[in-house]
């Protein structure tokens, strides 16, 4: 069965049709936001989340026509001005990403964590990362590029 | 301290962003299931849900009959050539015991049918359509069954080749005799004897296994994989479909993640028999669950290690005993078991003793495969085991007894050439090892003098520390070749086209950095295109640790004849020898300070006089293979209530000579500890007594998160390989194989019961400290 349903994707809304039994993953990927991963389409893994109304969640798990009416962010829609995010400024100067498939949702996760919680603690990082698998990296550059943006985006508000 | 000299690097030895670093930050679509081919076809798979069983009847009519079914593959309509599903060089030394689809099923997940449909929804409900009538063989589900006398047989099929003793379910052999062991042994204060015995488990990737497959416009297979190895890919795919090597190109883009499970062709000959027959681009993905139960695991194993060592704790007698279960293939089978002794015992290069006896069963079982650390893995969970029960033996700090027996600096050891990969090995001495400094440094960051021994308690929880000691190796000696290709433009920048294969490691910017230090500018004025077999010269691919030791030769020696060929224009145009130029920030400088820039070179080269294109192609095969070597350190607190085991802190220090760049160096250690502390205390592929996995999700199969390490500490210490590109030797694998050891030993510290079965489970050290209470 085939229904329409409007979807703000990256502050532009647009009408998409969808399957009843279609996953936000599924739709997100046809309409082009490669960046959402599929890793287990289990809500295991971490690599499909995307910020649902501000929070993040996992794609796979969020049928397509549960999310009509949202707003819904991805990686794609995170530069500013050809300037990227300051966490996928941070991932890439703490040599966080490898192979780079998991990144995209532990971005989700991190700008989800610092949105909630600006000062966060290394194992409030942890815990917030707790749904993001990543077999490449041991996570430690993660955290390191997580705190550093919260600390830069700290040292703007003060300023 | 070896006298050395760490020349000073420009571009090398420097943390340089990863080349492709912004496109993956930004979600670019880069890898192989990002790029819609218009009017591909979608692929899945019947497997077999018995152990062992003859296909007797396959019906697909009742499929076919499925609207948007374009194509049924199954063992009637297959090509039956037997082949090796391992991406090794040729020729394998795994058997040709695989074919695409079988008539026998040999493990729970073995391939039965494939199914090419319009849509994978299409495709799986035409998968349930298929019938099947099997008759049950008899099935072996442990190593034990395999070796039992009138055990079933697994390959009884007449076209298999390179299998040792397949009426004994045997698939491949190593014994090696050094002295005389028992002379040895007789010769020994003290002597230990211990057996442990390792899971099943899984690399699990985050992007599972993928192919997309399309006919260009000449008609020629195009296969973008996500392989780490290309050429191998290639070549036996066009064996396997019997076409020509040169009407198949295979391309990898970006890939997520590999650790050895994508050294495997599972997905290529399929794809390409699918767009072969129907003319149409198809897609397979493996699912998660078929990534865990068909696709390749660490080989299960058990290991026997006896260890002869005099009062004053050097060893006199190292004895190994292996049996590697291969599950339904060889796949790897006899490479693998090989390295359990050949990356493990060179390292106590003291014992003039040393036996090796290694053996590789078939079962019906998930297929075992190339496993980032490669046997030496579960090879040194045993052996640094004992090491640590010889200590107590001895009454020795297990620091000191390491000390007194590891392998130096123009030392070598006989099993370097006795066990290779295949065949022999290559003798070599060790010509760069700092491995002393490693362990005082990780004993001094972990605070080994106060923590051994001390058991702090915390409530039920206890604390104690445990260390070992490692090697690996850089590439396969004498078998892997690279090449590189390095041409310049107009403007003075490069082209760099390697067939060597990212995984997420990091290559194509270390191998990058490597031409851009010998060419005299920055990293950005390289341009890296890598694994695309029409395009990049050959490289074996990205396995045994090879890339950084033996592509980074490859494109030194290019960048080398390429800086020749730039001096030879600059010298003519500067009017001064070429021996007396320097090349170097974008320029070549005469001893007066005259200057021509490498645009103006190009400009020259291209328009001017004499034209030539500035460019070279270099290959490399290893001499030898320099061993990395690693000292590993932890922390772990145990609950004496639960038997749960956290690590509380993670030390490991490496000497992988000069790191190209150290941030990507620490970030394949912090990798493979991380991995390797899941294997120790999580991972474990649960098999019924039906031969089926229990638990294929990351639901059930539990890899490490965030919150479940600790911030894993790093320590990289710097030492000069002289036969290494700008003095480098490997870091990928090596890191995996520590945690295992490590906190076996840590728990031992803290609670005092030795752990030989993995993985290192609530249950099982609850039942190990019952253990302890009852006996006591």
């Amino acid at each position: 069965m085939k229904l329409m349903i409007t979807l703000t994707i990256n502050g532009t809304q647009r009408s998409i049709e969808t399957e009843l039994g279609e996953t936000l993953l599924e739709v997100l990927r046809r309409e082009g936001m490669k960046s959402v991963k599929l890793g287990c389409d289990t809500g295991d893994c971490g690599a499909c989340a995307v910020l649902l109304d501000g929070s993040a969640v996992n794609a796979c798990m969020v049928l397509a026509v549960a999310a009509d009416g949202k707003d819904v962010v991805t990686v794609e829609g995170l530069e500013r001005d050809g300037h990227l995010h300051p966490m996928q400024q941070a991932m890439v100067d703490a040599g966080a990403v490898q192979c780079g498939f998991c990144t995209p949702g532990m971005l989700m996760s991190g700008i989800d964590l610092l949105s909630r919680n600006p000062d966060p603690t290394e194992d409030e990082v942890r815990e917030a990362l707790g749904g993001n698998l990543c077999r490449c990296t041991g996570y430690v550059k993660q955290v390191d590029a997580i705190l550093a943006t919260a600390r830069l985006q700290a040292g703007e508000t003060d300023a | 301290m070896p006298d050395r000299i760490v020349p000073h690097f420009e571009v090398v030895g420097h943390s340089e962003t990863k080349v492709d670093a912004y496109a993956l930050v930004t979600g670019k679509p880069v890898f192989v299931e990002d790029t819609d081919v218009a009017g591909s076809l979608h692929i899945a798979f019947l497997t077999s849900p018995h152990p062992h069983a003859h296909i007797v009847e396959i019906d697909t009519s009742r499929a076919e009959a499925l609207p948007g079914v374009a194509l049924i593959l199954t063992h009637e309509n297959t090509p039956a050539r037997r082949y090796t599903t391992a991406g090794q060089g040729y020729p394998e030394p795994s058997p040709y015991d695989t074919r695409m689809f079988d008539s026998t099923v040999r493990f729970v997940g073995d391939r039965v049918a494939a199914v090419a449909a319009e849509t994978l929804e299409i495709a799986r409900a035409a998968v349930r359509l298929i019938d099947v009538r099997y008759e049950m063989l008899p099935a072996v589900l442990s190593i034990d069954a395999a070796l039992a006398v009138d055990a079933p047989v697994i390959h009884d099929e007449d076209d298999s080749t390179g299998i040792h003793d397949a009426a004994r379910n045997t698939v491949s052999v190593v014994e090696v005799d050094v002295g005389d062991i028992d002379a040895g042994f007789a010769g020994s204060v003290t002597v230990v004897e211990t057996v442990c015995e390792t899971q099943y488990a899984q690399h699990a990737p985050i992007e599972p296994h993928v192919v997309q497959g399309y006919l260009d416009n000449d008609g020629r297979l195009v296969l973008v994989s996500s392989t780490q190895v290309p050429f191998h890919a290639r070549r036996i795919v066009s064996m396997v479909l019997d076409l020509p090597l040169y009407r198949v190109r295979v391309i990898k883009p970006r890939i997520g993640g590999g650790f050895g499970v994508k050294q495997e062709i599972l997905l290529e000959d399929v794809v390409g028999l699918v767009t072969i027959r129907t003319g149409r681009p198809s897609l397979a993905v493996l699912s998660r669950p078929e990534e865990f139960y068909a696709s390749r695991t660490r080989h299960p194993m058990r290991v026997r290690v006896k260890l002869g060592a005099g009062d004053d704790g050097v060893l006199r007698a190292v004895d190994m005993e292996v049996i590697s279960n291969t599950g339904a293939y060889g796949s790897h089978a006899l490479t693998v078991m090989s390295n359990v002794g050949s990356k493990t015992l060179p390292l106590y290069n003291k014992a003039p003793n040393v036996r090796f006896d290694g053996k590789t069963v078939y079962t019906n079982m998930p297929v075992g495969g190339a496993y980032r650390g490669y046997g030496a893995t579960q090879g040194y969970f045993a052996l640094e085991t004992a090491m640590d029960e010889l200590a107590g033996d001895l009454g020795m700090d297990p620091v000191e007894l390491r000390r007194r027996n590891h392998i130096r600096v123009g030392e070598t050891s006989p099993i370097f050439e006795a066990i290779g990969e295949g065949k022999a090995g290559v003798e070599q001495t060790v010509k760069s090892c700092e491995l002393e400094q490693c362990i005082d440094i990780g004993a001094e960051r972990i605070g080994w003098d106060a923590k051994r021994g001390a058991r702090r308690r915390d409530g039920s929880w206890v604390h104690g520390v445990g260390m070992s000691i490692h090697m690996q190796g850089s590439g396969i000696a004498d078998v892997d070749m690279a090449a590189a290709t390095i041409k310049m433009n107009d403007d003075g920048s490069f082209n760099l086209l390697i067939g060597a294969t990212d995984l997420g490691t990091g290559s194509d910017t270390i191998l990058g950095q490597i031409a851009a230090e010998v060419l005299g500018v920055p990293l950005v004025k390289v341009v890296v295109y890598s694994s695309d077999t029409d395009m990049t010269p050959f490289d074996t691919g990205a396995y045994a640790s090879s890339t950084t030791y033996v592509s980074g030769n490859a494109v030194r020696l290019a960048a080398e004849q390429v800086r020749d060929q730039i001096l030879e224009v600059a010298s003519s145009m500067l009017g001064e020898d070429t021996k007396k130029l320097r090349i170097g920030s974008e320029r070549v400088t005469t001893p007066t300070g005259e200057i021509v820039t490498l645009e103006d070179v190009g400009l020259r080269a291209f328009y001017a006089t004499d034209q030539i294109q500035i460019g070279a192609t270099a290959s490399y095969v290893g001499a030898e293979s320099p061993p990395p070597f690693l000292a590993s350190f932890a922390e772990v607190a145990v609950d004496t209530e639960t038997g749960q085991v956290k690590i509380i802190d993670y030390v490991a220090v490496a000497d992988c000579g000069v790191p190209i760049n150290p941030a990507a160096a620490e970030g394949q250690v912090e990798g493979a500890v991380a991995n390797g502390i899941g294997y120790a205390l999580t991972e474990e592929m649960l098999i019924s007594d039906h031969g089926r996995v229990r638990n294929p999700t990351f639901f059930d199969y539990k890899i490490p998160a965030a919150p479940d390490l600790p911030r894993i500490r790093t320590i990289l210490v710097d030492s000069y390989e002289p036969t290494g590109p700008m003095g480098a030797k490997s870091i990928a694998e090596i890191g995996i194989n520590a945690p295992m050891p490590t906190i076996a030993n840590a728990i031992y510290d803290a609670v005092g019961v030795r752990l030989h079965t993995t993985p290192f489970t609530p249950e099982r050290v609850l039942d190990a400290l019952e253990g302890i209470q009852q006996n006591g």
